[in-house]
């Protein structure tokens, strides 16, 4: 990735707010706009960042309001990295909040797919947690080659 | 009966209620959605309750936690429950779920 010269970037930060969910899948669309990606791929991007965000929003600080953070690139390659982090409660078990179907609170309806979602969307995910000091979210997706211009 | 006072347009036609959703399903709103949703199934007992996802935009793992806890609540008061009309984009999420193994899943458009 190193060898490939970043072409833009952008950090955002916001409080916990579930309506700064909407918010935060509406400026990964427009900052991914402007690699022309394919419908599909806009939304499978929209839809991790959205699910990356509302992890932070309902579990990183479940009772209390805290910061996001949203740091956004893009490569000359056609490579897509964010990173999604917080500073809440952490995840004790990383490899168990993965498994599908996973949910602290079911009592809210959460399905426990938000990680299986990111996984199936995205090229790659990476979690990073420690208990009591925060949580970070990184994804990357290639997107496809333009189309030749006529 | 048509009704569009909550925000949620709802068609009750015998004793089929079909809900019809729109815009954004996200964690933010999922909550509100739901509490209409309940409300039309205890006031209108439905023998069928039918969810169009036709003019849905946008869909995340909420939206299906939202859909499954219909279904179950459906189940529990012995209502026929669908799903209708996912757009491609929601029929990702439903088959990664593997949501087809309990829920009617049709296309009519």
């Amino acid at each position: 990735m190193s060898k490939n010269t970043l072409i833009n970037q952008t950090k955002i930060v916001f409080p916990s707010y579930s309506a700064n969910e909407a918010f935060a899948r509406s400026a990964a669309a427009s900052f991914v706009s402007q690699m022309n990606p394919t419908y599909d791929e806009l939304s499978d991007i929209k839809c991790a960042v959205s699910e990356a965000v509302t992890n932070a929003i309902v579990h990183a600080y479940r009772d209390v309001l805290g910061d996001v953070t949203l740091i956004m690139k893009m490569y000359d390659n056609r490579l897509f990295y964010a990173e999604i982090r917080d500073r809440g409660c952490g995840i004790p078990d990383v490899e168990e909040a993965m498994r599908p179907l996973f949910t602290t609170d079911p009592e809210n309806e959460r399905s426990g797919m938000g990680f299986t979602i990111i996984d199936n969307f995205m090229d790659s995910l990476k979690v990073t947690s420690a208990v009591n000091k925060g949580t970070k979210i990184v994804i990357t997706k290639k997107l496809s080659l333009l189309p030749i211009q006529k | 009966m048509t009704e569009q006072s909550t925000g949620i347009k709802s068609i009750t036609s015998g004793k089929t209620l079909t809900v019809f959703l729109d815009g954004d399903i996200d964690h933010h709103n999922a909550r509100m959605i739901r509490s209409k949703i309940d409300t039309k199934i205890y006031i209108q007992r439905p023998d069928e309750l039918i969810l169009d996802l036709s003019r849905v935009c946008f869909m995340d793992s909420s939206g299906l936690g939202l859909i499954l806890g219909r279904y179950t609540k459906a189940v529990e008061l012995g209502i026929v429950f669908k799903v209708v009309n996912p757009t491609p984009q929601i029929r990702k999420i439903l088959d990664l779920a593997g949501t087809e193994r309990l829920i009617k899943i049709e296309q009519y458009q």
